[in-house]
């Protein structure tokens, strides 16, 4: 359905993510679309970024020229690292995580339910790979979730129960759309924010779960505050 | 000179490692990968072993190179289909290889358990999923948690940046990895580095494994 595009860019999705972001968080930034809130982050907040391979403070991809192999990301691939950035063991920086000092993690996901349910790991086919992502769901203070409100095949991604195998349970505080910002409550989904232009309506049939207004709703994309 | 812990070859750093054995192996991708050591393995016809890593190699050449020689029969690893990656998943999808797959934190915490001298830990990481369904599960402080099992190898193949001949060794950047962990968890410890340094050139505050957890050093070109 032309609605589920609402011809929003990823930048646009991830953007949103980041306004969200406080000075002085600890972050991690999951692979993927996740990974554009980077570049996102007001300039006058501090935001250090983690990622699981053992960096504290990822400062972007890598200059072209200037690659350094030894120092990747969790996606593999080179980046900068910025000062005040440190090094550490994998164990060490699971650890972090699995010992709630990051404040939040953004991941990309298959499905979220009214609950907070994350399936993000495994679609049941071919060759299953879990890398960190069951330590962040459980581990980081607060997880996000960044992703297209429909799967591309049209199926529903926000739905009543996980049909996918699961990453964790009830642990997503807040999902970031290419149609609005929702947060889990149960037996519902709180409506946020919708982007301009998209009608309530339109996200309810876009969406597995009832869907509930409290309080107001942003206008996206939201002005810098 | 009592203690020099400095080999000359790929083949004496490996010399014990037989058919059977648990193998740790460093890396995240490449980066921290041995790949002198792995390529000089996948030389020696060895069969049945078992290797502990975070990833399951890429292209041909080092951890690749040693599944395609057949001495693998089961992979323990968090992340093993990644892009670029082809001899795990035909060896995997041809029933050629077994597959643990643990989350990637669970994987270096039960290897830091075995370095440790912790039997097994109880964590909430994959309680709530199918990785846990088989394992043994206790509420702890109101939530699920599962027991997951020290992790130990025979050998570890790890790699370091600098070392010296007691086998103080230190990493670069986020090839660190899994090296100091599984330096602790292994009966024997062989680390390649790019640079050997005279006793004392370290200094003390900067050294990541101290030499009590390496038994060899070997240096690599690259």
């Amino acid at each position: 359905m032309t609605e589920s595009r609402a011809g929003l860019s990823s930048d646009e999705m991830a953007r949103e993510v980041a306004l969200d972001l406080r000075d002085g968080q600890y972050v991690n930034l999951g692979i993927g679309l996740p990974q554009l809130v980077a570049d996102h982050i007001p300039l006058e907040r501090e935001v250090v970024l983690h990622s699981e391979n053992g960096v504290l403070g990822v400062g972007g991809k890598a200059e072209p020229g200037f690659e350094d192999w030894d120092l990747v990301d969790a996606g593999k691939k080179p980046v900068k690292l910025v000062k005040g950035g440190s090094y550490m063991s994998h164990a060490d920086s699971f650890g972090l995580i699995r010992g709630k000092h990051l404040d939040v993690c953004v991941m990309g996901a298959f499905q979220v339910s009214a609950t907070g349910d994350l399936a993000n790991w495994w679609t049941g086919e071919d060759i299953p790979g879990v890398g960190g992502a069951m330590d962040l769901a459980k581990g980081a203070r607060s997880v996000s979730v960044l992703m297209r409100h429909v799967a591309n095949d049209g199926a529903l991604k926000i739905v009543d129960a996980c049909t996918y195998p699961l990453t964790g349970r009830s642990v997503v505080r807040r999902i970031y759309t290419n149609l609005g910002i929702f947060e889990p409550a149960g037996d519902s989904v709180i409506v946020r924010g919708l982007w301009k232009g998209i009608e309530l309506a339109q996200v309810q049939e876009l969406t597995g779960v009832p869907l509930s207004v409290r309080g107001d709703i942003d206008l996206l994309p939201r002005p810098l505050t | 000179m009592a203690i020099n812990k400095i080999v000359g070859s790929a083949e004496e750093a490996l010399a014990g490692l037989t058919d059977g054995a648990t193998v740790l192996v460093s890396g995240f991708g490449e980066a921290g990968s041995p790949s002198t050591l792995l390529e000089a393995a996948a030389t020696m016809g060895l069969r049945g072993l078992t290797v502990v890593s975070n990833n399951a190699g890429f292209g041909d050449k080092g951890l690749a190179a040693l599944l395609a020689s057949g001495a693998v029969d089961k992979m323990v690893c968090s992340y093993p289909k990644t892009i670029g990656s082809h001899v795990f998943p035909e060896l995997y999808r041809a029933g050629k290889i077994q597959l643990e797959l643990v989350p990637q934190g669970t994987l270096s915490e039960r290897i830091r358990a075995a370095g440790a001298g912790v039997a097994a830990f109880y964590t909430r990481t994959g309680s709530d999923t199918p990785l846990g369904d088989s394992k043994e599960h206790r509420q702890i402080d109101g939530e699920d948690h599962i027991l997951e099992y020290a992790l130990a190898g025979d050998f570890a193949l790890i790699r370091g940046a600098v070392a010296d001949r007691w086998g103080n060794a230190t990493y670069s950047k986020s090839a660190r990895n899994y090296g100091p962990t599984m330096a602790a968890a292994a009966k024997v410890t062989v680390i390649e580095v790019t640079k050997v340094v005279p006793l004392g050139s370290i200094d003390p505050e900067a050294v990541v494994t101290p030499g009590i957890l390496v038994d060899r050093v070997l240096e690599v070109t690259q």
